[in-house]
């Protein structure tokens, strides 16, 4: 029995090995690009030989990319947030409360979640002109929000389903006031599911190449994805290998970073939307 | 017999309301189903509000936009013209070249992802050890910008640069490798969402039936496919349709890679063109129109002729 368990073992460990390698291989390659020097940088190698920090030196002196970097922080927290708070209130009243139109309201957000963007970039573009909202925050911060709310929306009304209510009106009956029970009871069962998708949510805003691409015109609110595809070389053929490089390793971090910490919150949280229903 | 709002009246028609024949619980129960129904419109309205003015009213503005010449390019000569950007449209080839490519690379994607997603998806299900570390690591390709990915793979086959680049030739110039690497770069990114979704199928999979079967003779083959695919078939369903819908709409990867050169434009490009390079917001938004129409039509046949049951639409009323 225990020889056959240990080769069980390195199998799932050499199938491990393989998923590792698949997920890993291009995101280290980007960070070995980033820390390549100049005269290293078209060699080729996978490993850099002579690692150097000039990409990244440059990048923090780039206005451009200073500025891409605050309005992709700003515009997908903002966006997070506002998305987060619509999606409670309404997932809330989905799970919860029984009013005319909701069936209606679930399918409109299906619609929006299986919505080409593209089909909206024109219009978008000339109601922004008109209404004096392109290439500014907001006029990013509104579609994200938009698209962001079925997710809120279908990920939130899961969790909300899962809360046994029960212990409201057991708070109340020990004395609880309606405020308390729901602030001392509720909240704290709520929290975990509000947490996920915020992250979900950002995690999808700060992804966004389309809108960012198509909705501005300057620094003035691109965020770094479209920023990244403006950033020139010599030529304008040809793209500033190690600066691109840093710029992406700089706004994965953040994610990798989420991922790493919450990876089974993220995991129910993509899950839960889906299946459960 | 009228309702006071005390409280030792609420408390009365509390007590009364479990027997449900008064009629002041009756008059209290109407209040509340309406007080409830007041607060449910409150809380989903901004919610619904903003989906209202970013996706539904635009896209009635497209169609109209659509119907018109409407060109930056010539501001004075804008004049309704019925379907005529329509037909422009539908008799071009560079549409037709980039509605192939798009179909193309959603059929052969989304098959790869459900193949590779179905295998993830076992190993994160199944594994003995690090289970965890499978799990996070799988994450990473989903949590990544698109846009970071597209440049990894594009340096990755850039000649002289990259490490995955051939000696004597520059593949990202040549129309069949620029697809084969759009493909991997979609599946490469998309390939952990999929597995998570069917994994979230195999945990509803009960182990009994799956020992049963073997007691049967059953070998792991016929299991999987004899009890472990029909179980899962909904799941299944939603995340292809999720991925056909989502594939249908390339855009990301296609731009940083080839920037649609050698006709690798999928439509959503072309319609970017259109708007951003062409200025032409008549023929943009009629290519917007038709590509809206096509998911819808992608959405309805899924959810017609698969059974596809979308995500939330048995969900409703369920407290």
């Amino acid at each position: 029995m225990q020889p056959e368990t240990t080769n069980r073992k390195l199998m799932w460990w050499g199938v491990n090995a393989i998923v590792l390698l698949y997920a890993f291989v291009p995101v280290l390659w980007i960070v070995s690009l980033s820390l390549k020097d100049d005269a290293t940088l078209n060699d080729g190698n996978y490993i850099p030989t002579s690692p150097s920090n000039d990409s990244y030196t440059a990048i923090f002196n780039n206005p451009d990319f200073l500025r891409a970097l605050m309005n992709s922080i700003g515009i997908c927290i903002i966006a997070t947030l506002i998305a987060i708070a619509f999606g409670t209130m309404a997932a809330y009243a989905i799970a919860r409360l029984d009013f005319p139109g909701k069936r209606t309201i679930v399918a409109m957000a299906l619609l929006v979640s299986m919505f080409p963007q593209i089909a909206l970039v024109t219009p978008l573009f000339k109601i922004e002109t008109a209404i004096g909202l392109f290439d500014t925050w907001p006029g990013l911060i509104i579609p994200y929000i938009a698209f962001a709310l079925p997710l809120a929306i279908y990920t939130l009304s899961a969790f909300f389903r899962e809360i046994p209510w029960d212990l409201e009106k057991a708070a109340k009956m020990d004395g609880a006031t309606p405020y308390q029970a729901f602030r001392r009871v509720i909240t704290p069962l709520a929290m975990p599911g509000i947490f996920t998708t915020a992250i979900l949510v950002f995690i999808s805003c700060w992804n966004d190449f389309l809108f960012a691409l198509s909705l501005t015109s300057t620094s003035n609110a691109r965020t770094v994805p479209a920023a990244m595809s403006y950033f020139t070389g010599a030529t304008t053929f040809e793209k500033p290998t190690g600066p691109i490089a840093a710029a992406a390793v700089v706004i994965t971090i953040p994610i990798v970073i989420f991922v790493l910490v919450f990876q089974r919150r993220i995991v129910a949280g993509l899950t839960s939307g889906a299946v459960k229903g | 017999m009228t309702a006071t709002p005390t409280a030792a009246a609420a408390e009365a028609a509390e007590d009364r309301m479990d027997d449900g024949t008064t009629e002041i619980a009756r008059q209290r129960h109407t209040d509340a189903k309406r007080a409830e129904r007041k607060l449910g419109l409150m809380l989903v309205g901004p919610a619904v509000f903003i989906m209202l003015a970013v996706a539904a009213y635009p896209i009635i503005y497209a169609f109209w936009l659509s119907l018109n010449k409407a060109d930056l390019r010539q501001p004075d000569a804008n004049e309704f013209i019925w379907f005529d950007n329509y037909v422009t449209v539908l008799s071009s080839p560079i549409w037709w070249t980039a509605f192939g490519v798009t179909m193309l690379i959603t059929i052969v994607g989304a098959t790869l992802e459900l193949i590779l997603g179905m295998l993830l998806a076992i190993v994160m299900h199944r594994t003995i050890v690090g289970r965890g570390l499978v799990r996070t690591s799988a994450l990473v390709p989903y949590a990544i910008v698109t846009v970071v990915a597209a440049f990894s793979w594009r340096f990755a086959w850039t000649q002289g640069l990259g490490w995955l680049a051939p000696e004597n030739s520059a593949p990202l110039t040549e129309f069949w490798p620029s697809i084969g690497i759009i493909i991997l770069a979609e599946v490469w990114k998309t390939v952990p969402f999929m597995a998570l979704l069917l994994m979230a199928g195999l945990a509803l999979v009960p182990e009994d039936l799956l020992k049963a079967a073997s007691m049967d003779g059953a070998n792991a083959w016929k299991r999987f496919w004899m009890v472990t695919v029909p179980l899962i078939k909904p799941a299944i369903l939603v995340a292809l349709l999720f991925r056909t819908l989502d594939a249908f709409r390339v855009f990301d990867n296609i731009f940083i890679l080839t920037s649609g050169s050698n006709q690798t434009s999928s439509v959503s490009m072309v319609a970017y063109s259109n708007l951003i390079r062409g200025l032409n917001l008549g023929i943009g938004s009629a290519m917007s129109v038709l590509i809206f129409i096509t998911t819808g039509i992608i959405a309805f046949a899924f959810i017609k002729f698969f059974g596809a049951a979308a995500p939330g639409s048995d969900a409703e009323g369920k407290r």
